[in-house]
């Protein structure tokens, strides 16, 4: 049993500071906003599996999105919400990530000469670095099919057109594969971590958690790999 | 005790026992001001059944007799149960984990059986800026102590025991609060953990008190007070990775972790902020 010395020390016991900004609290608005990510990133997916059905398609659901809530709402009031309430969650993301962070370093400033490590997995040992890696590549991604300013087909093009200029390239694709795989590891951590950080988890259900975390972590890699794939091997033209 | 765990060994060769050379590396630091160093040291003699404070005692025996300063380390009971002793072998906390299948133990409860002859051993101390070296391998600790006043506690009215029907508590409750009660405060959850982070200790308190009825009026304080307190203490913040329950030598879940979390968010919202 531990036992409690009570020291008379004055000083000893130092106070909390800054306690509403609590590490848990901090988790808890990274779990939220990752939450929120994953939700987007699924829509996103069954947004891009479209290129399958055709140039048509595809082009009409991209600007349906611009318009979603017309004439009622003006112009692309809806896609606007959408990228304002992205842009706070990821801010929030990488705020959460970057705080907690600095506060490992300063919990250890100095390391081992030997760790070995005993359970983490390589997709927990990645989330940092990994994050930073994702958030450039969304850059990237945004720059080339968001706003063309490198793609090919540049901002005159089509959606369709900005995808087979970008995937036709075997660089282009195989530098998103990377991200993609990268961001399907983050996934299968986080989803996990979120779980724990909401209180959501105990030992009868650590196993399925985990499982679906890998399951949604899978299905969402592989969907955002199915387009460019399809794309570098001529099957969506 | 150690007997028992081999008796062939035991009766057939009792004075021809098999011993082992061991090279130890280890880590010597004067007190927390200075630097330190990982310092080689050769053993000839370790018997396989020394646990390894045992041959760590062989060792300062020998450093004693050459005029040198023996290695501190922190020890008590030697059974596994007090909690005081607790180093990194090998990169592991205890040695958790050095072979598959091993039982998690303390280092006390570590035999040297565990290692090959001729094997190289590195020893460290717990790594935290909230555990600062004393010297050499021995940590301070108290800040542990400190999480525990923040909260770790039950208010009880004193007088007599009162009866234990009283307050049933469901079968359920009682077996999880007392795995979580089974945490010795080692220390070992820290020293394995990526972010230097103690919310597997914290959470194994809350878990323990939480559950129980006893527990229930500070329930909400106690979280939010100890949470605070770990964060104040400069441990780091918890990313779920498990090393920490991995390394337990008591096998504390990570579930513990999941309920501190609902505890302290549920306590958040109830409008509970810690003392200052």
């Amino acid at each position: 049993m531990l036992v409690v010395t009570v020291t008379t020390e004055s000083g000893q016991r130092r106070a909390p500071k800054a306690a509403k900004t609590s590490s848990v609290f901090k988790k808890a608005v990274m779990a939220v906003s990752g939450i929120i990510l994953v939700l987007y990133l699924i829509a996103h997916m069954i947004g891009n599996l479209k290129a399958f059905a055709g140039r048509e398609d595809f082009n009409h659901y991209s600007e349906w999105l611009r318009t979603i809530g017309n004439p009622a709402l003006p112009g692309a009031t809806t896609l606007w919400i959408i990228r304002i309430v992205l842009l706070v969650a990821v801010g929030a993301h990488i705020w959460a990530a970057v705080s907690l962070w600095r506060q490992a370093k300063r919990a250890r400033p100095h390391g081992y000469v030997t760790k070995k490590a005993v359970a983490q997995s390589y997709a927990s040992r990645t989330m940092r670095w990994g994050g930073v890696i994702i958030a450039a590549f969304i850059i990237w991604h945004l720059l080339d099919l968001t706003f063309g300013a490198v793609n090919k087909e540049g901002h005159a093009g089509t959606p369709y057109d900005r995808v087979l200029a970008s995937f036709q390239n075997p660089v282009v694709t195989i530098w998103y594969a990377i991200a993609l795989i990268l961001l399907g590891m983050h996934l299968r951590h986080g989803i996990w971590s979120a779980t724990q950080t909401l209180g959501q988890s105990n030992r009868r259900r650590e196993v399925t958690v985990n499982y679906a975390a890998t399951a949604i972590a899978t299905v969402i890699t592989v969907g955002f790999l199915l387009t460019p794939f399809a794309v570098l091997f001529g099957l969506i033209d | 005790m150690t007997m028992t765990e081999d008796p062939t060994r035991a009766t057939t060769a009792p004075h021809q026992e098999r011993t082992m050379r061991i090279t130890l590396r280890v880590w010597r630091q004067p007190d927390a001001r200075s630097a330190g160093k990982m310092v080689s040291y050769k053993l000839n003699d370790v018997s396989p059944d020394m646990s390894f404070l045992e041959m760590l005692d062989v060792l300062n025996e020998q450093l004693i007799m050459d005029g040198e300063d023996p290695v501190a380390f922190d020890h008590d009971c030697r059974e596994g149960i007090c909690g005081m002793c607790g180093v990194m072998i090998n990169g592991r906390a205890h040695g958790n984990g050095l072979h598959d299948g091993a039982v998690q133990t303390t280092t006390c409860q570590l035999h040297m059986r565990s290692f090959k002859d001729g094997d190289t051993i590195d020893v460290e101390p717990w790594r935290a800026s909230a555990f600062p070296v004393i010297k050499d391998l021995a940590v301070d600790r108290r800040s542990f102590d400190r999480i525990i006043q923040a909260g770790g506690y039950i208010s009880v009215p004193t007088g007599t025991a009162p009866e234990a029907h009283a307050t049933p508590v469901p079968k359920k409750d009682a077996d999880f609060a007392f795995d979580a009660a089974t945490c010795i405060g080692c220390g070992a959850c820290v020293a394995a953990c990526p972010n230097a982070s103690s919310m597997l200790f914290t959470a194994a308190k809350v878990t323990h008190l939480g559950l129980l009825p006893q527990g229930q009026p500070e329930r909400n304080d106690r979280v939010v007070n100890m949470v605070a307190q770990q964060d104040a203490e400069g441990f780091g913040g918890c990313t779920n990775i498990g090393e920490c329950s991995a390394s337990c030598p008591k096998g504390i879940s990570m579930e513990t972790i999941s309920r501190l979390n609902h505890d302290l968010l549920g306590a958040l919202r109830a409008g509970t902020r810690p003392k200052s």
